[in-house]
């Protein structure tokens, strides 16, 4: 990362010099690691929502496949929540609500909340973008021939079997469009962490115009942000939709 | 070394006339729907049995039945030393001897022809993979299909998915194959290469259940031919008396409107 910061340094430092414009987290070792600190934070915070997100999804759509009547009763009460209130507010609820009930770990001296802002925004944003996992995986797995899976059922493989290698496989590329869709939201709904002070990209560049007063570049940097990292997921699903394509059903 | 006398083979031998499967006043209705109305029926080891009958009289239900895949109110199904009525049934030993083809072929799409083939040895039987491969790709070779082992089923005709199809339900050794319509589905010239896989099959001593619309191949293959309609077994026989001098007035309507 410092050979990134010597290579760009005298190109920013430069342009400000001779321009005014000043994008010093470019330039500036105590800034730069301002800036390092808020994307690796952004890209966690997303990747770790995501993760969790399709795991609730799954676990999610599987429950409703079950008979007890009131396990998916559970898990429809839980989308019809979560789908139907703003993600800021789930955030604030989790962090300021839950949080106070969150146990304290003794740190040796002072106490912690055992769950930090993070770990809540993962929580949060997880579970609300697993609330339309859980839709978009049950589609997929409806959407699977029953036929298919009796052939499974008819070669000796019991229930989870079928599920974990027919169910879920097919029923993953079938709604994988829509799940890219879903995912790519969510990763922007992670920069809402900002209201419950995550250190991810927009806190940190928040903390670096309050001190230099750059603030037409810093939001450029930070929209740039989005841009690139937006872009690189929705390539990577894309990717994914492409070599999952199942062979010789060509559209 | 001393060698190990093939037992199966010695058994077949010995009692041709081995009873396997044996159904005993067969009742099934979907809801209000009486579908089976009181079927009976033996198949001895090695035999080829074939149901014929008018589309919804039962076939496809009759012979799911025998692999448990469809319930039934009443009545019993005896395969070897099982129960299939019985509420402690092992399905998974019961689906080992008893496998079925289907007129869909059913492949499993996001899979080679090969793995569709290795799947159930694998993870049913839990069997060593390099074994389960080298009798896989025998397999494939058996139905004609070396060469396509990498193949999709979508990249594969009719006729390929489901000699697949076959290949698959071989891997596990069943001792009885289900045929259910499996060329109804198939263009004219690719139901003649699934049949011959049939009649190889048939011939190596493999007891077969064929429902199918495949008059002539009934005909020669067949030990036994039963015809249902509305749920009934109307008329058995050999295949001569059955397709030579049907006696039942429903038997005599059915082949007359296929010839
Ligand atoms: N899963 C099912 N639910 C309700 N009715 C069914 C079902 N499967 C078959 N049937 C009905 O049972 C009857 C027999 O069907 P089937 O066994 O498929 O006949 P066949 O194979 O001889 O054409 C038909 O009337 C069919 O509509
Ligand atoms: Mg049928």
């Amino acid at each position: 990362m410092d050979a990134i910061l010597t290579l760009i340094a005298p190109f920013f430092r430069d342009l400000y010099e001779t321009t005014g414009i000043n994008f010093n987290v470019f330039y500036d070792p105590y800034q730069f690691k301002r800036f390092l600190i808020g994307a690796e934070n952004s890209i966690l915070l997303i990747l770790a929502a995501i993760l969790l997100s399709v795991i609730v999804g799954v676990a999610g759509a599987a429950i409703q496949q079950s008979r007890s009547t009131w396990l998916r009763w559970l898990v429809g009460g839980y989308i019809q929540l979560f789908r139907n209130t703003p993600p800021m507010v789930q955030l604030l609820f989790f962090y300021f609500g839950l949080g106070a009930y969150a146990p304290q770990v003794d740190m040796g001296g002072y106490y912690q909340p055992m769950v930090s802002a993070f770990g809540w925004a993962v929580i949060a944003l997880g579970i609300f973008g697993g609330a339309f996992n859980v839709e978009i995986f049950r589609s997929g797995i409806e959407a699977v021939p029953k036929a298919t899976l009796e052939a499974a059922e008819s070669l000796g493989f019991k229930p989870w079997q079928t599920f974990v290698y027919f169910t879920l496989p097919l029923a993953f590329r079938i709604c994988l469009p829509a799940l890219t869709t879903n995912l790519v939201s969510l990763a922007k709904t992670t920069s809402l962490a900002y209201v419950i002070s995550v250190p991810e990209m927009a806190n940190m560049l928040n903390q670096v115009w309050s001190s230099t007063f750059n603030i037409p570049e810093m939001m450029a940097v930070l929209f740039c942000f989005y841009v690139g990292v937006v872009w690189l997921l929705a390539a990577f699903l894309h990717w994914l939709e492409r070599r999952l394509r199942l062979r010789g059903y060509s559209k | 070394m001393q060698s190990i006398p093939d037992n199966s083979a010695v058994s077949l031998a010995a009692s041709p006339s081995m009873v396997t499967v044996s159904i005993r006043d067969l009742h099934l209705s979907y809801g209000k729907l009486e579908v089976i109305k009181g079927v009976s029926l033996d198949i001895r080891r090695g035999e080829v049995v074939c149901i014929i009958g008018p589309s919804g009289s039962g076939k496809s239900t009759l012979i799911r039945c025998i692999n448990g895949l469809t319930p039934f109110q009443s009545g019993s199904i005896t395969v070897g030393d099982q129960q299939v009525g019985d509420a402690k049934l092992d399905k998974i030993r019961l689906r080992r001897k008893v496998g079925i083809v289907f007129q869909q072929y059913n492949l499993f799409p996001h899979k080679t022809a090969l793995q569709n083939v290795m799947m159930a040895p694998l993870k049913v039987l839990k069997e060593p993979r390099a074994e389960v491969e080298r009798r896989a790709r025998e397999l494939l070779a058996k139905v004609r299909l070396a060469g396509k082992e990498d193949s999709f089923p979508g990249e594969l005709s009719g006729g390929q998915q489901q000699r697949v199809a076959i290949a698959r339900s071989l891997a596990m050794r069943p001792e009885i194959m289900l045929f259910d319509e499996v060329t109804a589905a198939l263009d004219p010239e690719t139901v003649q290469e699934v049949l011959l896989t049939i009649r190889e099959l048939a011939e190596d001593g493999m007891t077969c259940v064929l429902v199918t619309h495949e008059m002539a191949f009934a005909r020669e293959v067949a030990d036994h031919v039963y015809f249902t309609d509305g749920g009934k077994i109307v008329e058995h026989g050999p295949p001569e008396e059955i397709f030579g001098s049907p006696q039942d007035e429903r038997t005599q309507r059915f082949l007359s409107r296929l010839l």
